[in-house]
């Protein structure tokens, strides 16, 4: 075999066939990954991986926290479709990752996690910085491996991208003991994954495609439910092809915002908790609910007792394992979300008679549409929503922490096109959304960024804005500041007699100084009347800035349903 | 109810890790696990007992052990023809004059005498779940002193093909 030369930037790495060390062979392999971006943060376990860095000059970016570095890596991975990488050192800088790979595995993201490990001769002997990462990664990543001879490391990286980006998506990590990264073996990237127990499903089975075709047709009152499933699949085009094939009225699930366009005139807007009474109501009066990619999350369904009682329920879904897990399921389809949808259209079966349908919908939507009391004096944190979709032509992609804000933000800014929305649905992860927003510019450079986030929420990761500031990257920051745990206080007070436990912020830092302080430009809005000239001045911006935006205090997310209450339940509907 | 579930694996460090781990964090109820080696060297065989609620509750055990990368092939056998076997080592308060009683006991069972001591006799029984416990029944009025058993570990009978060659399991039949 004739030795190989790979390029990053610009520069040649090392040459391929040959003899070199463990951490050659992960840049190299990352290499031929095409990994244009590494978020990481080094360490003693991990330094010849990070030597080797230096040399190849690989593009890495330092975080501050390996929390803030695992988060970027899954915004990076939510926005580009291409896994997220992130490096990081063994015991301490192993544990603060766990969170992001646990978010990253309910969120289904790729990502591929490589951590340093004390030397193989004294692991499991409570070495400096050792902790069984392996262990405590088992239930929070898709897969993981522990590298204990050099020659496996260039299989295991291979398999790892394999497994991270394939079939439902999800984090992997490699546990890379110190001494295989000096070890030198013969590295040869050019090999077949062999997994065998690792088949996903791609085609759906056709009778099962037929069937749902004809489902359809039977139906009087069908919906569509679909989930971030679409949007890892790459199948917003097919979706659309469906939905106007079909003309099914569609509802989305908080991370599938934007597979299907906002503003169709078919689309109900979000369903759950916090979503539309009409794609709520939709759900509960369905005699057929078709799931494209969702996993029917106790958030979105409510009460199961009281979830769809009417429906004959169809899941499509590359994880066996998600149909009817939660809910019992007729018409399972087992497989990618773009090749369902592609058969369904080419089945071309005959459309749901459902006129009355739609039209009881449509009453429902324009009867009960989302809300809020206007109001000159206060800025309302969900007016502040609609002024930056205004003010970005509702093009930005646009990341939010976790909260009143979050909900605001998936209810009042319409996506309409896939990969401009960045949340953490599943586990909720507090911190998540400013580190998320500068991983989504990495994969978008060009476009504007938008970091909705709660004053709480940013806390927990500011200390990133050292990236904003050493590489000037334009991320947005708007603070939603009600000067409280908002969601945290909306539950008090309507589940416990508003007794404000540990929910309000007597004093808050100055955040506007905070910003300078990384040299940020930093505004405050307190009179809402500034709000939209401050925002479209702050957007305009040319680089990183911080909006402060004081909202009013006592505002609640509605509608909502409330804990063991059914979708036809929903509390805070228009009056 | 219970059910017998065998799952080929790969016999790769921390693959029991996994397993046990997925069944502790799902809250799935298991009876007994087995492992052992299997003709391949690379690959381990799992026997496992687990108690289900309904039809959904299995499918989510074998849909969620089919989801581990490690685990090659998944299969419930409750419903096949199978050899299951258990082995069971038992011992009991044996005082000189009750040996041959005892003795007596394990013959029809086909269990044998193991090791004898001053005070107490261990046997060992092999058999199916219900020879195995109506044996350890029969030996309880003596007082057993100990009791060690392995759980089950089963394939299908007859035929010398592989129960796993049949299609990987699939929810759409
Ligand atoms: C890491 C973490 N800790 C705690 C929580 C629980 N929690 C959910 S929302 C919330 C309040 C968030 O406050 P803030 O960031 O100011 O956003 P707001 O709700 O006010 O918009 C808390 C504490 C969480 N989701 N994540």
């Amino acid at each position: 075999m004739s030795p190989k030369v790979t390029e990053v930037d610009g520069r040649e790495l090392k040459v391929e066939n040959q003899e070199m060390t463990g951490s050659s062979m992960l840049i190299q392999a990352l290499a031929r990954e095409n990994v244009d971006v590494i978020f990481g943060y080094p360490g003693g376990a991990i330094l010849p991986t990070y030597d080797e860095i230096y040399r190849t000059g690989i593009r890495h970016i330092l975080a501050r926290h390996e929390q803030g570095a695992v988060h970027a890596a899954e915004g990076y991975a939510r926005v580009s479709g291409k896994a997220g990488v992130c490096v990081v050192t063994s015991g301490p800088g192993a544990t603060n990752v766990v969170t992001g790979l646990a978010d990253a595995m309910i969120d289904s993201l790729p990502m591929v996690v490589i951590t340093g490990q004390v030397a193989t001769s004294v692991i499991g002997t409570d070495a400096f910085q050792e902790a069984d990462v392996v262990g405590v990664t088992m239930p929070v990543t898709k897969h993981n491996f522990q590298v204990r001879e050099v020659e496996e490391l260039p299989r295991v990286i291979k398999e790892a991208f394999h497994i991270a980006t394939t079939g439902r998506p999800g984090p992997v990590l490699i546990d890379l003991p110190k001494d295989v990264s000096v070890a030198s073996g013969f590295f040869n990237y050019d090999q077949d994954v062999d997994l065998p127990g690792y088949q996903p499903t791609v085609v759906p089975n056709k009778l099962q495609i037929k069937k749902l075709a004809e489902a359809v047709t039977k139906a009087k009152k069908p919906v569509l439910l679909v989930g971030a499933g679409v949007l890892h699949s790459k199948a917003s085009k097919e979706l659309l092809d469906y939905v106007e094939q079909q003309q099914i009225p569609v509802t989305s699930t908080l991370l599938g915002l934007g597979a299907f366009p906002g503003s169709h005139k078919l689309h109900l807007g979000m369903a759950g908790m916090h979503g539309t009474y009409t794609a709520n109501m939709a759900l509960h009066e369905a005699d057929l609910l078709i799931n494209v990619g969702a996993r029917f999350d106790d958030r979105l369904t409510g009460n199961l007792k009281h979830f769809a009682p009417e429906a004959v329920v169809a899941h499509i879904d590359i994880d066996p394992a998600e149909i009817g897990k939660n809910v019992e399921t007729a018409i399972p389809v087992v497989g990618d979300a773009k090749e369902a949808l592609r058969m369904l259209v080419e089945v071309d079966g005959r459309p749901s008679a459902c006129d009355e349908w739609k039209e009881q919908v449509q009453q429902w939507a324009a009867e009960y549409p989302l809300w809020y009391n206007e109001d000159d004096t206060t800025l309302k944190p969900q007016r502040l929503v609609e002024m930056i979709y205004e003010e970005t032509g509702g093009e930005a992609v646009v990341t939010t922490d976790v909260g009143q804000h979050q909900m605001w933000a998936a209810q009042f800014y319409k996506f309409d096109k896939p990969n401009r929305w960045v949340t953490s649905g599943g586990l909720g992860t507090m911190g998540f959304g400013f580190p998320s927003a500068i991983g989504a510019q990495f994969a978008e450079p060009d476009k504007q960024v938008v970091a909705v986030l709660g004053d709480a929420g940013f806390q927990m990761t500011a200390q990133e804005m050292s990236i904003l500031q050493e590489l000037n990257l334009p991320v947005k920051i708007i603070l939603v500041n009600n000067a409280s745990l908002g969601m945290v206080r909306q539950w008090q007070q309507l589940f416990y007699e508003e007794r404000y436990s540990n929910s309000l912020f007597p004093i808050q830092p100055d955040f506007v100084k905070m910003a300078e302080a990384y040299n940020i430009k930093g505004w405050k809005v307190e009179n809402p009347n500034d709000m939209q000239q401050t925002l479209k001045e702050a957007l305009d911006y040319n680089g990183p800035v911080l909006v402060d935006c004081r909202v009013a205090k006592e505002e609640n997310v509605y509608p909502m349903i409330a804990p063991g209450s059914g979708h036809h339940e929903m509390e805070g509907i228009k009056p | 109810m219970k059910r017998t579930i065998i799952a080929t694996v790969n016999n790769t460090s921390g693959v029991m890790n996994r397993i046990t781990g997925l069944f502790a964090r799902r809250h799935f109820n298991i009876e007994s696990i087995t492992v052992g080696m299997t003709e391949n060297p690379s690959v381990s065989r799992m026997t496992f007992v687990v108690n289900v609620d309904n039809q959904r509750g299995l499918d989510q055990v074998i849909k969620q052990l089919n989801k581990q990368v490690d685990v090659l092939k998944v299969r419930d056998i409750t419903d096949d023809a199978i050899v299951a076997r258990e082995l069971a080592l038992i011992k009991v308060v044996a005082a000189p004059q009750h040996r041959g009683e005892i003795s007596s006991l394990a013959e029809p069972f086909r269990a044998s005498i193991v090791d004898v001591g001053r005070e107490s006799v261990t046997l060992q029984i092999t058999g199916d779940q219900q020879k195995v416990e109506a044996f350890i029944d029969l030996l309880k009025p003596y007082g057993i002193k100990e009791l060690a058993r392995t759980g089950i570990t089963a394939f299908k009978r007859g035929t010398n093909k592989s129960v796993f060659e049949s299609p990987k399991y699939s929810i759409i039949n």
